[in-house]
């Protein structure tokens, strides 16, 4: 179910503090099924407005995501399965 | 078989379930857990308008019917009147936070599709209005085609409105249930999203509170800075605001033993009021004010949803130690005692992860070390400051916390590379709107808690002093001989003595190690019950600290309080372990490395202080 690759797409774990950007794809396949069944719990879906708010104090990691009305923490490492365009 | 009506409260994670639970049936509320698994079941009552009384439930929260977690697995099989233990529900009430709709909806939608009589809660709708949200209720129960009731469980809005719906719901003929087709939950979050959508009225652009207080509380510098004054000022309240309460129960005890003490003849009686049941329990309930005081602070910290930022800033560091951020909760929980803490992981999905925060739990200084070491500490160390507001006495008990910690990194360090080896170690989890806590649900909370700490105390803890005194007491000493050295427990003592007299601990120690197995603050008591047998000399009740700091030296204190912050953890914890693990392999496995590193602690630390010279 993986979504063609959009060149001009970023991972998540890429994109600036307090910037929004559109889930282009998830790469569901590199996320273990409890993992990915969070993420979905969470609201992640393709067309959904994310936005890092916050990143943890040692290493940068994890970091706190806006999506729709809910701030979510995951961990650096998950948030490289989720490629977004940044809205202009 | 309960006749009553039974009516399920359901929602995700932090739709202010429990506080609408609370605010519907108050404080009257049964504890209980679910067979075979260790999730635990709150019940209570409600009579409706027309006297009829019905059963809530408050099932775990859960993000939707897919578990992903043992309580969200619960959440589903009573849902699905397939949990052991539970009658199906005859009703539901779905609680969704008014500001969430998007993400509520979906598992409202799901459990809607069950076709039970069901009532939506559109909660904290003021929180909502505050962040300029206009919702339209009427649109929402259109859609979803249930009744809506708006409430705000925190200041009991619109709870009575939900009787009234509730009573309407249950007087209705039912419709059987009807198996249907799950519909896909990608599906559903779509729906959810257009539904929520749909229901909004109006929305201006606020700046959240809660936006505004993380931009300071997840700072990179000051977040860290923050969560450590926290912890800080927790230990060093419980050491203090505890004082004037403990010292008044202390005096009480001391008074209402020796006025009973007066009026009794002589004899075994006498002796096991006053040596056994008042010298044992009583230095216990001692302890309570500052049990209280920590427990208050971890459900507020919980309540307001601080506690899942401490996570989101450990979570790097326990990861380094192989651990999650999750793990912090239930090994913060242990600090007031392991058994909650390590039922708490079940909310931690990795089983590895999880194992390995169960078999470190108890390396967490329980409340119930708290007794032993606020004994030692007082008899021992001088209540000197040094500086505005910081007492060497609270820095010592910092510093044992600090140990049990840094304990507990270094052991889950060592068992992930050892014998809980792989899994890859997540941290998902939302945070939540900060909240002012409400002082009715923690006072539950509080209250809940300490029923189980008195529960203990009464029953275990008093069983274990009565069986102490009978093997300390008997048989009597002679003209000339120590009460402590001709008992049972004296010959057994001997025993244990000759295996840790290289540690440093002398006879009453040895005599303390073993009941200190039943729980932990039973060492205080049985160290009281011995020192108040040998003291008939004595005139009256004297306190434990001053009996203690004439027949301790220095150095046997410290290696005592170092064997604890390690000690092989309460029976309690090793069944609560055996439980969570299915089997007895890790509670046996957990006992003997915690023996381990408490016995290699406890002589570092005697022949470190005696080189020294203290």
């Amino acid at each position: 179910m993986n979504a063609p690759f959009q060149p001009e797409s970023i991972s998540l774990d890429q994109l600036q503090i307090g910037l929004r950007a559109s889930i282009a794809s998830i790469d569901w396949d590199t996320l273990e099924d409890g993992e990915a069944a969070r993420l979905r719990h969470f609201g992640f879906d393709e067309g959904v407005t994310v936005e890092p708010l916050h990143l943890g104090p040692f290493g940068r990691d994890p970091l706190a995501i806006r999506v729709g009305r809910m701030t979510v923490a995951i961990r650096r490492s998950h948030a490289r399965a989720v490629r977004v365009l940044p809205v202009a | 078989m309960n006749p009553l009506p039974l009516v399920a409260v359901a929602g995700s994670p932090n739709a202010g379930k429990s506080a609408l639970f609370n605010a519907l049936t108050g404080a009257r509320q049964k504890v209980g857990n679910y067979p075979g698994v260790t999730v635990e079941r709150h019940s209570g009552r409600l009579t409706l308008a027309d006297g009829r009384p019905i059963e809530l439930v408050d099932l775990p929260g859960a993000y939707s019917l897919d578990p992903a977690s043992p309580d969200e697995a619960v959440t589903r099989d009573v849902l699905l009147g397939k949990q052991k233990g539970e009658r199906q529900p005859d009703a539901l009430v779905i609680v969704v936070d008014a500001s969430n709709l998007d993400n509520h909806l979906r598992f409202a939608l799901q459990l809607i599709e069950l076709g039970l009589p069901t009532i939506v809660a559109l909660n904290m709708i003021d929180l909502a209005k505050r962040d300029g949200l206009e919702l339209d209720a009427k649109r929402l129960e259109a859609e979803l085609g249930v009744p809506v009731i708006e409430t705000v469980a925190v200041r009991k809005r619109g709870i009575a409105e939900l009787q009234t719906a509730l009573d309407d719901l249950l007087s209705a003929p039912s419709c059987p249930i009807t198996e249907r087709v799950p519909t896909e939950l990608i599906l559903l979050q779509r729906r959810a999203r257009d539904i929520a959508t749909a229901s909004v009225i109006s929305e201006s652009p606020v700046r959240r509170w809660t936006h505004r207080l993380d931009s300071i509380l997840l700072h990179p510098v000051a977040g860290p800075v923050i969560l450590a004054a926290i912890l800080f000022l927790m230990f060093q309240a419980v050491f203090t605001w505890a004082t004037v309460p403990a010292d008044a129960l202390e005096a009480a005890t001391l008074a209402v033993g020796n006025w009973i003490g007066d009026a009794l003849p002589d004899g075994p009686l006498r002796s096991l009021i006053i040596d056994g049941v008042f010298a044992g329990v009583g230095a216990v309930i001692v302890f309570l004010p500052q049990i209280l005081i920590l427990f208050a602070f971890i459900l507020v910290l919980e309540s307001t949803g601080y506690m899942v930022r401490a996570a989101f800033i450990m979570d790097r560091l326990m990861s380094s130690a192989g651990l999650s951020g999750r793990a912090f909760i239930p090994l913060l929980s242990s600090f007031a005692c392991a058994v909650p803490g390590i039922m708490a992981t079940r909310t931690i999905d990795d089983p590895k992860d999880r194992l390995t925060t169960i078999l470190v739990a108890p390396l967490m200084t329980c409340s119930a070390r708290l007794p032993v070491y606020t004994l030692i500490i007082a008899a021992f160390i001088p209540p000197a400051s040094v500086g505005p507001g910081i007492g060497v006495q609270g820095l010592v008990l910092f510093g044992l916390y600090v140990a049990g910690i840094a304990g507990a990194l270094l052991a889950a360090l060592v068992l992930r590379r050892t014998v809980v080896k792989g899994g890859g170690g997540q941290f998902m989890m939302e945070l939540p709107k900060y909240q002012v806590p409400r002082l009715a649900d923690v006072a539950i909370g509080l209250w809940q808690r300490t029923a189980i700490f008195l529960k203990r105390a009464g029953t275990i803890i008093l069983a274990t002093t009565i069986i102490l005194w009978a093997l300390a007491s008997f048989p009597q000493a002679g003209p000339g001989e120590k009460q402590s050295d001709v008992s049972i427990a004296g010959h057994i003592a001997d025993g244990i003595h000759t295996i840790v007299a290289p540690i440093g601990f002398n006879k009453d120690i040895s005599l303390a190690l073993l009941p200190a197995m039943a729980a932990r603050e039973v060492a205080v008591a049985a160290i009281g019950t011995v020192y108040s047998l040998d003291a008939e000399d004595e005139q009256g009740l004297q306190t434990l600290e001053q009996r203690l700091s004439g027949r301790w030296t220095l150095p046997t204190a410290l290696a005592f309080l170092a064997w604890f912050v390690f000690a092989p953890q309460c029976i309690s914890t090793i069944a609560v372990t055996r439980r969570e693990t299915n089997g007895w392999k890790w509670p046996l496995f957990m006992v003997g490395y915690l023996f381990v590193l408490a016995y290699v602690a406890a002589g570092a630390t005697y022949w470190t202080a005696v080189a020294l010279g203290l």
